[in-house]
């Protein structure tokens, strides 16, 4: 058999211009919904930013970049993306670490895994929605924990004001958090140390390391790809947060609770000023981005 | 050869793990509970077992006149499976053409459909609302389907084209020679074989669909448009100072997507994690 032909397939021999036609044919429809779905607006709102604009009358008073200027003067977008960071380094700092640590308890030899992997999971395929009202319960002073639980055991608590005080909202709204996402990254560790060879582990047992040496200098070196893969997904997740804190009390009380996503949704949807708000948005893309790139260099660097 | 380890540490791991498993279900459990309780006892008595037991808070949540429980879980099913279905097509389409098609331009094609990965649905949400409203798709299912599909088609095309790249040149050739056509040998060829991916990206899209909240409180003003995500904070809204009924209102709200996840656990953690950690 031509070699040739093998590897391009039959669908590629023709004449140039029927693949093309057919190529188009299979193309039009996804490329048509994805451009008017995505790139178009992606787009306008590029174009949106530089506008004073209510959305409803023609777009005239052209404002150049004195959207983004306002933006970083306004101290509320300050608390705002100071929040996202917050989650960024608490997710890295709390939320990972603990997945790693059952991951490494439940992944290798311990009956019963399944069931427990199933628990920890639960919390991530129930909504954010779900989840944030399912916890204002929880947090509730009158009906929540704080009746039973810390007025009897935990006293010095009892006025613990969790989502009614700005110094509390917003770790209280981390907690759930670390709840509903800790199990997406357990069940990513999981896989990653299932495949990892059994042979290294049993051969470094035979030399004698104990847990911590084995954890520390020989599966975690191996789990490497996937703890950055699991960074990643955290950093980009975590600039996007908007269903969760919206269904805890809507970044409140005096916005300490905001996100970037709940500023944009405030001004775009509720103040109905859209050009700011498309401002906002262009302004979380290019720090989702510049973070993205500057931890994949990071990454990539042989060093780490 | 495995060395066994000292009973006491095993028995801690347990008891370590069962601590961790119980305080994550906890809160569920509270809330199941919860809605069986009378106001009353909800207020003073979190961890008692319910008396008298009020089924009249989940009968109330199901009942039509009181509440839109089961309208909003139609939306919703409605809004996933159109989601779905489309997602599957076009993605099939699309990794076809760029996986076994040869065309000018066609990394440029590739390329372009990948550039949506680093654009999150937040980015462009005020313009697609305008955009939405001129096309008079604001209070319509379509005004969240198309734009939920059209944000998941590059991971989906990501993964059905690496997919279809892999099925054997021969089926191609013999495909041929039966007379089949581009789109044959994709329907009653490619497809069938790429069940596992296929399964991958519809599980995906289910999930993200069922969950969305942020799209449809933009499109949908109409109550009775309203999905499950929507219909609860509205039902909590409405009977803010009834708790339990809330609670028994996110009760039924969480067992669909529970009742899914037992059964598909293995396929969502799978797809989850498989197209991410191996490589």
């Amino acid at each position: 058999m031509n070699n040739k032909i093998n590897r391009s397939g039959y669908f590629s021999k023709g004449l140039f211009s029927r693949n093309s036609l057919t190529a188009f044919a299979f193309l039009a429809i996804p490329l048509a919904v994805y451009t008017i779905f995505v790139i178009y607006p992606v787009l306008q709102a590029i174009w949106f930013s530089m506008f004073k604009w209510d959305g409803l009358g023609p777009m005239t008073d052209f404002v150049g970049a004195k959207n983004f200027l306002k933006i970083f003067a306004d101290p509320v977008f300050r608390i705002a993306i100071g929040n996202n960071f917050k989650i960024v380094f608490l997710s890295l700092f709390i939320q990972l670490p603990l997945a790693l640590f059952i991951a490494l308890i439940i992944a290798r030899k311990f009956k019963g895994a399944v069931v427990y992997r199933a628990i920890f999971f639960l919390p991530y395929i129930l909504s954010e929605v779900i989840a944030g009202v399912l916890w204002s319960f929880i947090y509730n002073p009158q009906f929540g924990i704080q009746n039973t639980i810390l007025v009897e055991w935990i006293p010095f608590l009892a006025d613990f004001p969790f989502l009614g005080s700005p110094t509390t909202v917003f770790y209280s709204i981390f907690f759930v958090m670390i709840w509903k996402y800790f199990g997406l990254h357990m069940v990513l560790y999981i896989a990653g140390l299932q495949n990892i060879p059994q042979e290294i582990e049993e051969a470094a047992r035979l030399d004698g390391v104990n847990w911590w040496q084995m954890n520390l200098h020989i599966i975690l070196p191996l789990l490497k790809p996937t703890i950055f893969l699991s960074i990643f997904f955290s950093i980009v997740g975590s600039f996007q947060t908007f269903d969760i804190v919206w269904a805890m009390g809507k970044g409140e009380p005096v916005n300490a609770a905001e996100t970037m996503v709940t500023y944009m949704y405030k001004f775009g949807f509720q103040r109905f000023q859209l050009g700011y708000g498309s401002a906002v948005a262009i302004v979380i893309f290019i720090i989702t981005l510049i973070v993205g790139l500057v931890y994949q260099k990071i990454t990539a660097s042989k060093d780490i | 050869m495995i060395i066994g380890e000292n009973r006491a540490v095993v028995s801690f791991k347990y008891l370590l793990m069962t601590v961790f498993a119980i305080l994550t279900l906890l809160p569920i459990i509270l809330v199941v509970v919860g809605g069986f309780k009378t106001l009353a006892q909800l207020r003073l008595d979190l961890f008692g077992i319910p008396d008298p037991v009020m089924w009249s808070n989940y009968l109330d949540v199901i009942n039509p006149d009181k509440s839109m429980f089961f309208i909003n879980l139609l939306n919703s099913c409605i809004v996933m499976f159109t989601t779905v279905i489309l997602g599957l097509i076009l993605s099939s389409l699309a990794g076809f053409a760029l996986s076994r098609i040869k065309f000018k331009g066609k990394e440029i094609v590739f390329t372009f459909f990948l550039l949506g990965l680093l654009f999150p649905p937040a980015v462009a949400i005020l313009p697609l609302y305008i955009e939405l409203k001129t096309l008079n798709l604001l209070n319509n299912y379509m005004g969240v389907v198309l734009p939920q599909v059209a944000f998941a088609l590059p991971f989906q095309i990501m993964l059905t084209r690496s997919f279809f790249n892999q099925i054997p040149i021969e089926l191609e050739e013999s495909a041929y020679l039966d007379n089949c056509s581009p789109l044959g040998f994709l329907i009653h060829i490619v497809m069938p074989l790429s069940k596992p991916i296929l399964t991958t990206v519809a599980l995906l899209a289910m999930v993200t669909s069922w969950n969305n909240y942020f799209l449809p409180l933009l499109v949908f003003n109409d109550e009775k448009l309203f999905t499950l995500p929507m219909g609860v904070m509205s039902f909590q809204g409405q009977y803010i100072n009834d708790w339990s009924l809330v609670l028994a209102f996110i009760s039924l709200a969480m067992i669909p997507a529970i009742i899914f996840y037992l059964i598909a656990q293995k396929y969502i953690i799978d797809g989850l994690t498989g197209g991410a950690v191996k490589q």
